[in-house]
Order: C-alpha cells, then structure tokens, then sequence
C-alpha cells in the first residue's frame, strides 16, 4: 500500500544507515533545513563588500577557453620524470577525480596512457586501412570518413590497470586519482564500425580484427569480430570537439565496456583475421596472472565498479555536519541498477541517488547525504549492474585470483574518516 | 544504432530504384587498394607465422645488436633497468614477486618478432633489417634458454618455438572472468 506523503517523510528522515548515512531523498521531504543547521552550529557571517571586479570592466574573449586560474590544482598530477634514455616513452597521466563532479570529463583532463608518446599526425595524410579476410580491402581519408553517417554515445574508457594498487598487500597512500583516475568518460562521435566493415565485405572465415595505431608503438590488439559489429565506432570527435591528439587524433577505435588498451588511438589500420594475433599487449602485458601460474587472456569486460569522489584523500572534514558523499560507479556489461554506500566499514548500507541520465558502458553520478558526527568512519560504496553483478569485497577478489593479476581491479575501496578529518586510502 | 538506421531508411526512401533491388545504398568512400599497394603497413605477425618476412638470424649474431641497439635500456644480459627485463624469472610466477619475462612468461614467439620489428628499439623503431630482427630475437630466446647459440631463426623456424609458459595461458573471452 502506498504511504500518505507524511508518513513517507518521516521515514525519509530516519537514518538509511549507521555512522550519519541519511535517506537519498532526505531533502525531498521537506523540514530539513531546520535539523541539520541547528547541528551545523554556523557562526556569524562577515559583512558583504562589493568586490573590485564588480567595478571595473572585465577582460576580453580568447578564442579557446581555459579554467579559471584558481583551478589550477585541478590538473592530471605531476609529470613523471621520464628516463633520460627516453624520447618520451611509455607513461600515462591520470584524471582528477576528486575534484570534477557530474559524469563527463573535460577533455583536457582525460586520462592518457600511451606506449611511445604522443605522435604529431597531420590529418591530410593519414589513412585508414580495412584489409586482411575482407572481399574489397579499403583505404579511407579523414574526410571520407567525415562524410560518413555519425552515431554519437557516452562512454566510459578505463585503463585495465586501473586500481591495479589495491592488489598490494599493503593499502597504498594515494588519492581518488592516483590509484583510480585512469578512467575518463566522454561523448564520443564517430561512424559504426560495422557499417564500415560492411562496405569491406567480411569473409565468413573472419571471427577477430586487429586494430592498429600510427604511433611509435604501432599499438596493436584484437577485437573479437562480435564486439566490432556490436556497437564498436572509429570516432573522430570528443566531447564536441575534434578528439585531442593525447587521446587519439585524428582518429579513434571506441569498444564500449573493454579494456582501455583496445580503443586504439591513432587508429590507421584494422585488419580482419581468422583469430586473435596474440600481440604483445594481449599476452605480455594486459593479461591477469592468477594463482597457480595460470594466465587469463582476452578478459575484456571491466567489471562494475564504484568509487567515492567526494569526500576522498586529499580533503580535510573540518567540521562536523552535512555532507554530501558523492562518486562514480561504471559497468563495462551494461548499466548501473544500484549503488549502495557504507559510512561504517560494511556493516550496513544504505542505496544511494543515481544522477540522470544513467547510460550503458557510460560514468554514473551517485549522491548520498552524510551527517558526519565527527566519529571515525569508513567510506565504501558498491555497485550493481542489469547483469545482477555486484563487485566483490577485496578480499573476496584476492581469494579468487591471487594478487600478483595486476589488471581489473574491481574490489569495493574504502576511506578512512579520522576524528580530525583527515580522509585516507585504507583497506577494510 | 538508432541513428545508423534512420541514416540507413533515409537513403533507402531517396533511392527508389535501389531499395526496389533490396541493396541498402552505403557510402562507399573508402578507395580499393591492392595488396601489394598496403603491404608496408601489413606488419602484424600471428602465432601461426604467416606474414615472417625472408631473412634469418642467429643468437650469436643477434648478440652485437643487442648490445648496440637494446642492452642501454634492457641491460647486456636482458636482465632490465631502466626497461623491461627480457630474460629469467622462470620459476617465480607462483611466488610473491613474479618476474614476467619473454622466457618465463610469453606465450608465443612470433609475438617477439612482431614486437620488435614494430616498436623497438624505442628511440627508433621500424629500423631493424629482418635478418637483424630475427637474430636479435633468437638472442633473447637464447638467452632464457629456450633455443641453442647457433639455432638459426626464420619464417619457418621461429614460429615452432615451443614456449615454456603457454600452457597455463587459458582465454576468457567470450565469457567473462569474474
Ligand atoms: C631507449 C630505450 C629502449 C631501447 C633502446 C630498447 N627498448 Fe625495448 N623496451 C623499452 C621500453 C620502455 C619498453 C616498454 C614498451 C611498452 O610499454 O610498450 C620496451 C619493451 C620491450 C619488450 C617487451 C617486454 C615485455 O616483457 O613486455 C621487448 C621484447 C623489447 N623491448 C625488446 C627490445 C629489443 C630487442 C631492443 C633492441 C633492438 C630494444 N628493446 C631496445 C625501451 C627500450
């Protein structure tokens, strides 16, 4: 039977679970306002004064944009050092979670990883290929493809050794973007694989491809044939905008839901094969060693995860009251049904709001409202996908695979809140 | 998808006289090329060797060039630092601190010459000759033991090197490992 809007209310004021963890609709239910000021025991706000830019005329237009200089910190981290021996070399640079908010990431903090730099690539010139167990091989220039029908969708890229950190036995010191920020999501623009496969006419005999970069690389993996004519797209642009050379210029492989390495950038050449060419970075490397020495290859999906953004290392509670948890939770197997969230370690749960819109393969926004009483805490969230997976605890991840796997880390990671504030990478 | 089709009924409402002939009317843009035409850029290798260019080497000889060409970033003796270590750790990948080596860990050969033909050596990759290619991969294969010094390496020899580690590789896809 359906509650009187009143009774609903009250029930949305009731803890959703322990240690401050309120109800997600706790401020639809009105009367709020009063409960938590008077806790939040604010004191006297200073006087207003009219600020100098308000009186005088502000600066004039720049033909692209830039943040404000007071974001400064909001940056993909230190630039590693690289070896002197190295040009550039192999590297990757990770997005700031803990500072952006909704799901997209803007395109100049999307995480880069890259395996012998970033190539110079003059768009005139570059070509792609579509060859190997195909009837018609075919080269098409970057303004063939522009003429092509587009598709546009959202999507998270994720590294597969993302949160590889949480395999060590020790819980590293480390933020929400050094042990997880190789992960962006962006709108992605470009043209159905499939349909460009068809105009190639694929051999019956063809089950993989090979996708292959222009870099000093020649970064190279295999798609299974399935996943390309699935929902596979070589795209031209990124969030709006021609996709950055870091991320790919002038073009790119998309495989919704894959390993990060498979959405070759720099993309010039996809060659239909009878089988998987077992390339360097599907068997050295992007592999998952398991226990017994056993080697698991071809693991694509990377599988439901979620991850409190706010608050996360690097912030400093300092002082008691409301707070809003807020995170990222992502499947590469479809999308996210629920995300729940802890304040004390795993004992109880509470469901937290997802933000619309709420898209397969794609970051999802949740947001929980917290009442931190100034007792230690530990933040964790989990998510569940419309496969009906939920990601496991870590130490239920470390007993099936070991930790010497490195890749696909999905485990549930965990925040410390100390008395004073202080937030920490902990295991728990 | 949703996008594609309406594209695709668009141009089959706009040309009759195709739809009429049930073909769906594509693009069509891309240019035929030959196989002689594209075969500079055809340089992945699969396991089953198809595609090895002629050429040979042997470890002794693939010696010199790694000493000149790899050994500043893989050691003289493949044994790592600053890069990647190419040589040993069998034995290890059940311990603590497994060391994942081509001998200890790869699970093909041909993956070697595909490899370091494309990318390596890092500051100038694609400059290898072929024979150069072969025997500086049969040096590393040498080196972990897996082949003898003299052993010569070639479109035919190498992809039958049997690898000590391929048989705890096992593929997940099409399923999921979870
Ligand atoms: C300037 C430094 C440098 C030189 C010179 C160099 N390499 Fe490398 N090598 C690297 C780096 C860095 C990587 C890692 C590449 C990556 O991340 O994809 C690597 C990776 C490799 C790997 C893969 C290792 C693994 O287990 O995945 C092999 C094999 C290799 N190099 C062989 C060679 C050979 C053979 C030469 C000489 C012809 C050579 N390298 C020269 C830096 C170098």
């Amino acid at each position: 039977m359906k509650k009187s809007g009143k009774a609903e209310a009250a029930d949305l004021h009731e803890p959703a679970a322990a240690n401050g963890l309120l109800h997600r609709r706790f401020f639809l239910a009105g009367g709020a306002g009063v409960g938590l000021a008077a806790l939040s025991g604010a004191a006297k706000a200073e006087p207003l004064a009219v600020p100098e830019w308000t009186r005088k005329p502000g600066a004039w237009f720049s033909a692209y944009g830039q943040p404000s200089k007071y974001e400064s910190k909001v940056g993909r981290g230190a630039i590693v050092e690289h070896n002197p021996l190295y040009e550039s070399g192999p590297g990757s640079i990770r997005t700031p979670l803990q500072f952006l908010e909704g799901m997209i990431t803007p395109n100049g903090l999307h995480f880069e990883r890259s395996h012998n730099g970033i190539p110079d690539i003059d768009p005139e010139q570059h070509r792609l290929v579509i060859h190997g167990l195909v009837k018609r091989p075919l080269v098409f220039t970057m303004d063939d493809l522009a003429r092509y029908p587009m598709t546009s969708r959202i999507s998270f890229v994720e590294c597969a050794g993302n949160s590889g950190a949480l395999y060590a036995k020790d819980a590293a010191a480390g933020t929400a973007q050094t042990l997880h920020g190789l992960l962006s999501c962006a709108e992605w623009t470009g043209v159905s694989l499939a349909l460009l496969l068809d105009e190639a006419g694929v051999d019956p005999k063809a089950t993989w491809l090979l996708a292959e970069g222009a870099d000093a690389a020649s970064m190279s993996r295999s798609v299974p044939l399935a996943k390309a004519m699935d929902d596979a797209m070589v795209c031209l642009y990124q969030n709006g905008e021609r996709i950055r050379p870091s991320n790919g210029y002038p073009l790119r492989l998309l495989v919704p839901g894959y390993q990060g390495n498979m959405n070759v950038k720099w993309l010039r050449r996809i060659k239909l094969t009878a089988g998987p060419t077992m390339t360097k970075d599907e068997t050295s490397k992007y592999s998952l060693l398991l226990n017994e020495g056993k080697s698991a290859q071809f693991k694509f999906q990377l599988d439901a995860k979620a991850i409190i953004t706010r608050p996360s290392p690097g912030y400093l509670l300092k002082q008691q009251g409301f707070y809003e948890i807020s995170g990222l939770a992502w499947s590469g197997n479809g999308k996210v049904t629920k995300v729940e969230v802890t304040a004390d370690g795993g004992k109880t749960w509470a469901q937290a709001a997802l933000s619309d819109p709420v898209l397969s393969k794609a970051l999802t926004r949740f947001r929980i409202p917290w009442h931190w009483t100034g007792q230690a805490a530990v933040l964790q969230a989990r998510c569940t996908d419309d496969t009906g997976y939920t990601q496991p605890a870590r130490d239920v991840l470390i007993a099936a695979r070991g930790n010497r796997a490195a890749y696909h880390n999905n485990a549930i990671s965990s925040w410390s809140v100390a008395t004073g504030g202080e937030v920490k990478h902990v295991y728990a | 998808m949703s996008t594609l089709k309406l594209a695709a009924a668009l141009i089959l409402a706009a040309t009759a006289a195709t739809a009429a002939s049930g073909a769906v009317e594509t693009p069509m843009l891309g240019k035929p090329i030959s196989l002689a035409d594209l075969a500079p850029w055809d340089l992945s290798i699969g396991p089953d060797g198809v595609g090895l260019p002629a050429g040979k080497g042997s470890a002794r000889e693939g010696k010199q060039v790694f000493i000149d060409k790899c050994a500043a970033c893989h050691g003289l003796e493949g044994q790592g630092q600053p890069a990647d270590r190419l040589v040993g750790g069998q034995g290890t990948l059940t311990s603590d601190a497994p060391v994942k080596t081509v001998g200890s860990y790869w699970p093909y050969p041909t993956t070697l010459f595909d490899f370091v033909r494309r990318a390596m050596p890092l500051n100038e990759p694609q400059t290898l000759t072929s024979d150069e290619t072969y025997a500086v991969s049969a040096f590393i294969l040498a080196a972990n033991g897996i082949i003898k010094p003299g052993d010569v390496m070639n479109a035919k020899t190498l992809p039958k090197v049997k690898m000590p580690n391929q048989g705890n590789f096992f593929i997940v896809y099409p399923g999921n490992l979870k």
